[in-house]
Order: C-alpha cells, then sequence, then structure tokens
C-alpha cells in the first residue's frame, strides 16, 4: 500500500508539504528507542513513534524509510516537518495511539521487515 | 591506534561535530551515505556504514566535548575515523556492554542513551578498534570492506 492510500484509509492526516505521498510501505515498526530503531528499521518502512524531534527524521532519512506516523496527534515544530520535507520524508499524523496504528497496519497487511 | 597511510585512500573527508548539537546531529552520516552511494557501495553496505556514523555522530553529540569524523574511501573500503577532544570513557569494557549508557535524562527522552551506540558501531562495522583516555578523549577507527 502507498503512503497516501494508508492515509485516506484511516483518516491520518499528512503534515509534509511536498514529501511523496504515492511512495509504498513494505513494512512497519512501532518503538521510541531511537538506537534500537537505527539497527532494527529497513527501507521503505513505516516507523510509529511518539518522538517529533530532528533527530527521527535524520534516522528515517539515513535508512531510506517510507513514513513516520506520529500518534495522539503530538505536535510537531514547523521547522522539523521543514526538514522532513527536505529529506523527502513522508510525516503523517493521528489521533489514534501508536498501538491502534500499528494494529490497522497490521490488519492492512502491512507485516513487520524480514530480518 | 596505527596511523594509516592516508595516501592510499583516493577520498578523505572531515566533518567537525559540534557537542549538545541535536539540530545538526546526522549531517555528517548523511553526506557521508550520500557520497558512498554515489561512489556505488552497494546498498546492504551502505545501511551498516549509516548507522555505525550516525551512531559515532550521535555519540559526539551527547557525550564528548567535541572532535570530528574523517572519512577515507578506498576501492577496496571505508574507513571513518573519530576523534575527540574529551572526556574520555573510563571504563570501555562496560561502556561497549549493550545496555549500559552514562547518558543523562534529559538524552533518554528523546530516545536515545539506550547503551546500544557502541554496539551498533561494532556490529556493522569490519573491523571496529577503540582507545580512550580519561581526561583525554576517545578515538575509534571503524573498517568497511566494500
Amino acid at each position: 500500500m502507498t503512503i497516501e492510500q494508508i492515509a485516506n484509509k484511516h483518516g491520518f492526516a499528512t503534515v509534509t508539504k511536498c514529501a511523496d505521498t504515492s511512495r509504498g510501505i513494505k513494512s512497519a515498526y512501532c518503538c521510541d528507542l531511537l538506537s534500537w530503531v537505527m539497527s532494527h528499521g529497513t527501507a521503505d518502512m513505516a516507523l510509529i513513534t511518539i518522538h517529533t524531534h530532528m533527530n527521527v527524521i535524520a534516522i528515517a532519512a539515513l535508512l531510506e524509510m517510507s513514513c513516520i506516523i506520529i500518534p495522539e496527534n503530538i505536535e510537531i515544530e514547523e521547522s522539523v516537518i521543514n526538514k522532513a520535507d527536505e529529506e523527502g520524508i513522508c510525516i503523517l499524523k493521528s489521533q489514534k495511539s501508536a498501538y491502534e496504528i500499528s494494529g490497522l497496519l497490521f490488519a492492512d497487511g502491512i507485516l513487520p521487515a524480514v530480518k | 591506534m596505527e596511523e594509516l597511510r592516508v595516501n592510499e585512500y583516493n577520498l578523505k573527508d572531515i566533518y567537525t561535530i559540534e557537542a549538545g548539537n541535536f539540530v545538526t546531529a546526522g549531517e555528517a552520516s548523511s553526506n557521508i551515505k550520500t557520497l558512498l552511494k554515489r561512489l556505488g557501495v552497494n546498498s546492504s553496505k551502505l545501511r551498516n556504514i549509516a548507522i555505525a556514523s550516525y551512531e559515532a555522530e550521535i555519540n559526539l553529540v551527547i557525550h564528548s566535548k567535541g572532535g570530528q569524523m574523517e572519512l577515507l574511501v578506498s576501492p577496496n573500503e571505508v574507513i571513518i575515523k573519530i576523534d575527540d577532544i574529551g572526556p574520555g570513557i573510563e571504563n570501555i569494557e562496560l561502556a561497549m556492554k549493550e545496555g549500559y549508557s552514562t547518558a543523562p535524562d534529559s538524552i533518554r527522552v528523546m530516545g536515545f542513551g539506550a547503551g546500544m551506540g557502541l554496539s551498533n558501531m561494532r556490529n556493522n562495522a569490519d573491523d571496529f578498534k577503540i582507545e580512550s583516555k580519561l581526561g583525554e578523549g576517545t578515538h575509534i577507527c571503524m573498517k568497511f570492506n566494500i
């Protein structure tokens, strides 16, 4: 599924302005320990995390992730959104919890990355 | 630490890393990755290098008083040397242990300080060497076969 399809289906807001939403999501991961994400994240992955600081964007870009999904409508600073646009990483936002978002994506057939 | 014969490397780049600057943290690793991608390094090796260099960079931001990362590229290998100006690591064996961290709570709330950094570097590099002296500084050399 693409970022756009996921966003439309579940009512997630697209926070970034120009990052490509037609990009596919091949797997998903839910974790807030960023060193852990760094060693377990893969390309084309959707990362569900409560962190909204600049370093999340750096990690997603380095690992060539597909998008970041922020739960519970946590506020994201404009500078972080701009950085994500610059790096081509799409940020989605939902009022649902990380647990609920994970469940929805899993039910959509987006499974954990194959190691 | 054994000095590298620098003139054997066709490409050399140095990045200065500022202590405590979380806004620019990751830029050096991003530049290194872009450069190596352009040189045709395969994506799986690129991933190893990106993880190891990012961990080194974020460690400099979190723990050091500042330092630099040096990139050396030859046709067969990529070397990343990290040198900081202190404060040095008291017990390297302990610091290398997964889960051990001296990071303060302010760092932990950002999702760092899990004690994974040095082991992530060692696990992703083909060769990893670390030397440190308390009160002086830490020197790391990571080698990746390409």
